[in-house]
């Protein structure tokens, strides 16, 4: 392990330097296409340029489509040929990220690695490619509550980089990336902190089962009205991981086509459609349930660690205000019996 | 790409049996290490993929048998002999056979629910189970709805069946009545000894389990089978999740202390 500090443009050679063998993936400022007129929208893209690379805001989207793309080709179809794309891209990938989406994305590892002792060869193929280039966290943004979650911490990454008004810091943890830093930098004693408080108080509920009851509390019902299924909760998460599957040809010629997985989630009209018509969690408040579950409960009771970061994009993102931090301190409110007649 | 679950393989139709109007068997020509209750995942290329349940089968073909309610399966419902079909699987999690051994088995199926518990009720019947008896009532809404009538006369010789349609029509002259009805009509349970399948759609497994309940029998001596909205049957899509059971892993066949806890 080493650490070295670089001034901007000492850092920007190195990242040059990296660019000519990986790809570089990181958050991305958008000018004016933020979420209000005038304002930036930071989102997950290939980086050209060192300047590309948003150091200090949250990214409005999460990394995972880097693993994970919003629409993947699983088969090219011939006739009654099946044929796996190559990738695009086949380079080693930097990506830099937060110590929650580092978590994040070893919960999908979860889902697509280990759930049902099968591995989904899509994902592992651009899983293995990954090196975490750490963007050091010590403050928490608005909406984060990685602390509550467990998720503020990693010791998961490549290097792990402080970028301060006057200089950047990087600590080396892979030694394959040693030299491409310690031919510019000056050695230093950097050592990454992580956020210890976040900025909004998460109670998680300390129970380990569910009582029955809960599930038809009328604490869900206020989301019966407010949320209108657009998704976008779940798309920004770094952990959701739901998918469909459809197959389509291509018009020219019926005889070809593909077979693709494009994102799902449990927040979307027909996520749970079945033949007769029949589905199951039709209100909203029913499917803001699920997935609270799913996020800090039921996971836990298969893999030993709550799925949700803390990351606080689906706070960031909902168009109805709806605060999932907020809905977590409420459960566990209703689960310690306090509460019940309030709001 | 090495070892990829998604692709599946090809299967030829051996043959085809019309079941109904909207119901059909297909038989392919297929190997697979299969436990009853265990479904595949079927698809055509360029028109979709679905989980069916494995209705029959042998060392040599597979059985399927659809209803045609949708993309794939109303094009499933048009192909012929000789066509090809792809499969992947099987999946899942089927009957628990060696707790039925040496068991009076009671199987109940709802409608199409009689698909999947068909290999069950063949291997109770061939020996192969080693069930002490077996009883079977299988339900129907009416009898332009019955599945796999070219067995039944087999079936009524070699187990105590029942067959019953919910309401009278003319020329019916067989059994009328909700299954519920005639699981209440049943007697000289050995509970002690006894194991109860109950499958079909949700509402019926409801109230069959709770009347097998109120007669007496355990409830971990009582199996279901879930069907959900299933989108890659290897527990990464997500669809069929509930709380923290995966339907296309620990299911579709859950014992009754597990399915009745999960709230969809
Ligand atoms: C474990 C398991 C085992 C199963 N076993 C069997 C089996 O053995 N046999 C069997 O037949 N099925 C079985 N199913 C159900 C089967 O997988 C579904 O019926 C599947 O959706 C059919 O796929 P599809 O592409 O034909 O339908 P889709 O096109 O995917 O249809 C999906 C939904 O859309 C609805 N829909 C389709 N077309 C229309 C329309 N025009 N208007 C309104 N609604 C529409 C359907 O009712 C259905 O709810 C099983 C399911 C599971 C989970
Ligand atoms: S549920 Fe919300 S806070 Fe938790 S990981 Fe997903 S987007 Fe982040
Ligand atoms: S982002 Fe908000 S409104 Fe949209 S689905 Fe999620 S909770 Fe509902
Ligand atoms: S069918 Fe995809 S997770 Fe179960």
């Amino acid at each position: 392990m080493q650490s070295f500090d670089f001034n901007y443009q000492q850092f920007a050679e190195v990242f040059a330097r990296l660019g000519k063998k990986f790809r570089l993936f990181g958050p991305k400022r958008v000018p004016g296409r933020g979420r209000f007129s005038d304002t930036d929208l930071i989102t997950y893209a290939d980086l050209q340029n060192p300047e590309d690379l948003e150091t200090a805001e949250k990214s409005y989207l999460s990394p995972k489509s880097i693993v994970f793309p919003p629409d993947e080709t699983t088969f090219y179809f011939t006739a009654d040929q099946f044929t796996e794309p190559e990738l695009s891209d086949n380079r080693e990938t930097i990506v830099f990220l937060r110590p929650c989406d580092i978590n994040g994305i070893e919960r999908l590892d979860r889902i697509f690695l280990e759930n049902g002792k099968v591995k989904d060869p899509y994902y592992q193929r651009r899983r293995e490619k990954l090196h975490f280039f750490m963007i050091e966290c010590r403050e928490s943004f608005e909406n984060c509550f990685c602390v509550a979650m467990n998720a503020n911490r990693t010791d998961n990454f490549a290097t792990a980089i402080r970028f301060a008004p006057e200089k950047v810091s990087v600590m080396i943890q892979n030694e394959s990336f040693l030299e491409a830093f310690a031919e510019v930098g000056k050695k230093s004693d950097f050592v990454p902190e992580f956020v210890k408080k976040d900025s909004k108080a998460v109670n998680l509920p300390d129970v380990e089962d569910m009582p029955a009851d809960i599930f038809s509390d009328s604490l869900w019902d206020e989301y019966d009205s407010r949320c209108i299924a657009c998704g976008r909760c779940n798309t920004s998460c770094v952990t959701c991981s739901c998918f469909s599957t459809v197959d389509i040809f291509y018009p020219d010629s019926r005889n070809c086509g593909e077979r693709r997985r494009v994102w799902d989630g449990c927040h979307l009209d027909g996520f749970t459609d079945m033949a007769g018509g029949h589905s199951f969690r039709k209100d909203k408040g029913d499917r803001m349930r699920f997935k609270t579950f799913h996020k800090i409960y039921d996971f836990r009771k298969r893999f030993s660690e709550d799925m949700c970061v803390g990351c606080g994009r689906c706070d960031d993102v909902c168009p109805e205000y709806i605060s999932f931090s907020s809905c977590i301190n409420k459960l566990s409110d209703r689960l310690s019996g306090g509460k019940k007649d309030e709001e | 790409m090495k070892n990829n679950p998604y692709r599946p393989v090809a299967a030829r139709i051996l043959k085809i049996t019309r079941e109904t109007a909207i119901e059909f068997t297909l038989r392919v020509e297929a190997q697979a290490d299969i436990t009853p209750g265990q479904f595949f995942q079927v698809s055509l290329p360029r028109t979709g993929e679905a989980p069916i349940s494995v209705s029959s089968f042998t060392r040599d073909w597979i059985e399927f048998t659809i209803r045609a309610v949708g993309k794939l399966t109303n094009v499933l419902h048009q192909l012929k002999e000789g066509d090809t079909i792809f499969i992947r699987g099987p999946y899942g999690t089927g009957f628990p056979l060696e707790k039925y051994k040496d068991r009076n088995l009671i199987i109940v199926a709802g409608g199409s629910g009689l698909a999947p518990v068909r290999p069950l009720i063949q291997k109770a019947l061939d020996g192969s189970i080693g069930v002490k008896s077996l009883r079977l009532i299988a339900g129907f809404k009416n009898s332009e709805g019955i599945l796999f009538s070219h067995q039944f006369e087999d079936w009524a010789d070699k187990c105590d069946f029942t067959l019953t349609i919910d309401k009278p029509e003319p020329g019916w002259t067989g059994n009328t009545g909700m299954v519920t009805e005639h699981i209440r009509k049943l007697s000289d349970i050995d509970f002690a000894d006894t194991e109860v399948v109950v499958v079909g759609p949700g509402v019926m497994m409801k109230f069959s389990t709770a009347e097998f309940v109120l007669l007496g029998v355990a409830e971990e001596k009582i199996w279901v089978s879930f069907e959900r909205l299933m989108s890659c049957g290897i527990g990464k899509c997500g669809h069929c999740k509930i709380d923290y059971t995966y339907v296309c892993l620990d299911g579709p066949v859950l014992n009754y202390t597990h399915a009745s806890t999960l709230i969809d």
